[in-house]
């Protein structure tokens, strides 16, 4: 009886260890010193040396903390771009009256399926027609797509979460005399601020973590992001460099990482005022 | 976390006609003017972004193009590069192989692992709000480079794989470099991101109706039982939700195999996934015709197998009623 009542957490706790062991090694192995990273398999290193980290910093001709700039310079414009876009065509699609609107509801739902691996070849082409592609700001090609709501997944969540929110109050604002456009402004903005915590949240980890399209659009080492900076060290996959490609490793994980831990409260409130509604 | 940010699949998905039908009192007329205003940005998406470029890429997948010279060294071959595809490129097909095998093993793989734990965390203890968030911080760091370079490092001869092998005796290897084992350690790695499956699992398991677990215990069935005849059943649109995404997700697999292969594909051609041939033939070969042609066969790959879920999902997955 004892032993099944403990069958279950014993389970769940072994699952933690091995979930969570490549973390812990990763950053375990990101404090040895050269010679233990070779010889030392252990989680923990005998002796924690920061050595990794200067070495890591500075490994390239450009240090690691502009790639960490430029990493969160488009993920934060990306941010910004998903949120005001997905916002504005979640609205029309939520609350609007116009023609065509089942038609464009599903064709968007449509491109939700849409892999994005199917159009990279001919956006790289007009990209670069235009001239986006290479030059003195690279990151047009990575941006400008999401300006234009084509992040269907967002604008789906939006719609989702407006349909949530009572009609009474738009009907209140219209009868009070707002448009279509006040009624945006004072009812659906205000109250849409968890929609738009979580597309910000996902926008920022996704683009953090996103490689096929910075790794296709960015080609001078000045303008490399974090994730494509990182595959330099498996070039150059001399021995030496191990530690160092750890360090930097665990460096790009901790924004995401950090995210996750500040989320973790709004999770847990999420579900809790949703289960509220029933 | 998947639960506040992902629609719930449990709930479904109403057209915008369902408003429609609710009928209100009075029809603003310029709602219709202000309707595409705020959709103007995503209808300027949907074609500068989606619609010309797929019309584009169907056009260069007759061409020979090198995007390094101008449009007019651009040229016409008609079908040369699907007949290239399906009959002069080996590699071609050791991608199909290669994708198939990691989509059609790992989905399955993660989804059981996520619907196990999810039945483990279905209780209400205190840990339970601790365990759901450790379990889904892989989904997090899963795609990203860092992790599979460290994931690479893990399975390398002197890595901590091994090491564990170690205790018990059995000599490991490089198992990334070894073209029979390679694969394996991707699939691995995206089974061990099974916690955005899980979440929604979750959600998905409290919606059950406690009474029919307690209505089958009268009745003396067994958990294996229950789980057949209630928990599986209960949960099919769930599953099928996620097993349609993590299908596709699975398909689109990149970034580990690029970092396992340093964007080679190998050992010998044994990681090369789909997506990968096609960035080498586009940005390395500088064969933008040929990727192109690779992109719609992609398109219609997925197309179809999305397709087929559908199809026999009418077979197996339940609408109850009762829901919402």
């Amino acid at each position: 009886m004892t032993l099944q009542r403990l069958t279950r957490p014993l389970t769940l706790v072994l699952l933690s260890a091995v979930v969570l062991y490549p973390l812990v090694w990763m950053l375990g192995s990101s404090f040895k010193s050269p010679a233990e990273v070779l010889n030392n398999v252990a989680v923990l290193p005998d002796e924690w040396t920061p050595g990794n980290y200067t070495d890591g910093w500075s490994n390239f001709d450009v240090s690691f903390g502009r790639f960490f700039v430029n990493s969160a310079l488009v993920a934060g414009l990306t941010v910004v771009a998903n949120c005001i876009s997905c916002l504005l065509a979640a609205y029309a699609f939520a609350r609007l009256k116009f023609r065509l609107r089942g038609f464009w509801f599903a064709i968007m739902i449509g491109t939700l399926l849409l892999p994005g691996h199917v159009l990279i070849v001919p956006q790289f082409v007009m990209f670069k027609t235009f001239g986006w592609v290479g030059g003195d700001w690279p990151y047009a090609p990575l941006i400008v797509p999401q300006l234009l709501a084509t992040e269907a997944f967002f604008v789906f969540l939006m719609v989702q979460f407006m349909r949530g929110v009572p009609r009474d109050l738009d009907e209140a604002a219209t009868i009070d005399g707002c448009s279509p456009y006040g009624v945006f402004r004072h009812v659906i903005l205000p109250l849409s601020r968890p929609a738009l915590v979580s597309t910000a949240i996902f926008s920022f980890i996704w683009t953090w973590n996103d490689f096929f399209r910075q790794l296709v659009y960015l080609s001078d080492l000045e303008k490399y992001t974090a994730p494509v900076a990182l595959t330099l060290f498996i070039d150059s996959s001399g021995q030496s460099s191990v530690g160092p490609m750890f360090a930097m490793s665990v460096l790009s994980l901790a924004p995401v990482f950090l995210f996750f831990v500040a989320f973790q409260r709004m999770l847990v409130e999420g579900i809790n005022t949703s289960g509220l509604k029933g | 976390m998947a639960t506040t940010a992902r629609p719930s699949p449990t709930a479904p998905t109403t057209g915008p006609a369902a408003s429609q039908r609710r009928g209100r009192p009075a029809k603003r007329k310029n709602d219709g003017v202000a309707g595409y205003v705020f959709l103007s940005p995503w209808l300027l998406g949907l074609l500068a972004i989606t619609a010309i470029p797929m019309l584009m890429s169907l056009y260069l997948s007759f061409t020979n193009y090198d995007v390094l010279s101008d449009w007019e060294s651009m040229k016409w071959v008609g079908l040369d590069n699907y007949r290239t595809m399906f009959t002069e490129d080996p590699s071609f097909w050791h991608a199909v192989r290669v994708t198939l095998v990691f989509a059609l093993v790992a989905t399955p793989l993660k989804l059981a692992a996520a619907l196990g734990v999810a039945m483990l965390l279905n209780r209400s203890f205190k840990a339970a709000g601790l365990f759901r968030g450790l379990f889904y911080l892989p989904s997090l760091l899963g795609g990203s480079v860092a992790l599979a370079i460290v994931w690479v490092n893990m399975f390398n001869r002197d890595g901590a794989f091994n090491s564990f092998l170690g205790w018990f005796g059995i000599e490991g290897k490089a198992w990334v470099n070894d073209p029979d084992f390679a694969l394996g350690t991707l699939i691995l790695l995206a089974v061990w991101q099974f916690g955005a499956p899980m979440v929604i699992f979750l959600a998905g398991l409290k919606q059950v109706p406690v009474e029919l677990y307690e209505a089958a215990s009268v009745d003396g069935a067994s958990p294996w039982r229950k789980f057949l005849s209630i928990t599986l059943p209960m949960l099919s649109p769930v599953i099928f939700f996620n097993l349609v995404l993590e299908t596709i997700n699975g398909f689109q697999g990149f970034t580990s195999a690029f970092v396992l292969s340093n964007g080679t594909g190998g050992p010998v051609d044994s990681t090369l996934m789909y997506t990968l041939h096609l960035y080498i033939k586009g940005w390395n070969e500088y064969q933008m015709g040929y990727a192109s042609a690779m992109a719609w066969v992609f398109l219609l790959a997925i197309g179809l197998v999305t397709a087929v879920v559908f199809r026999t999902g009418k077979f197996w997955v339940h609408y109850s009623d009762g829901e919402d």
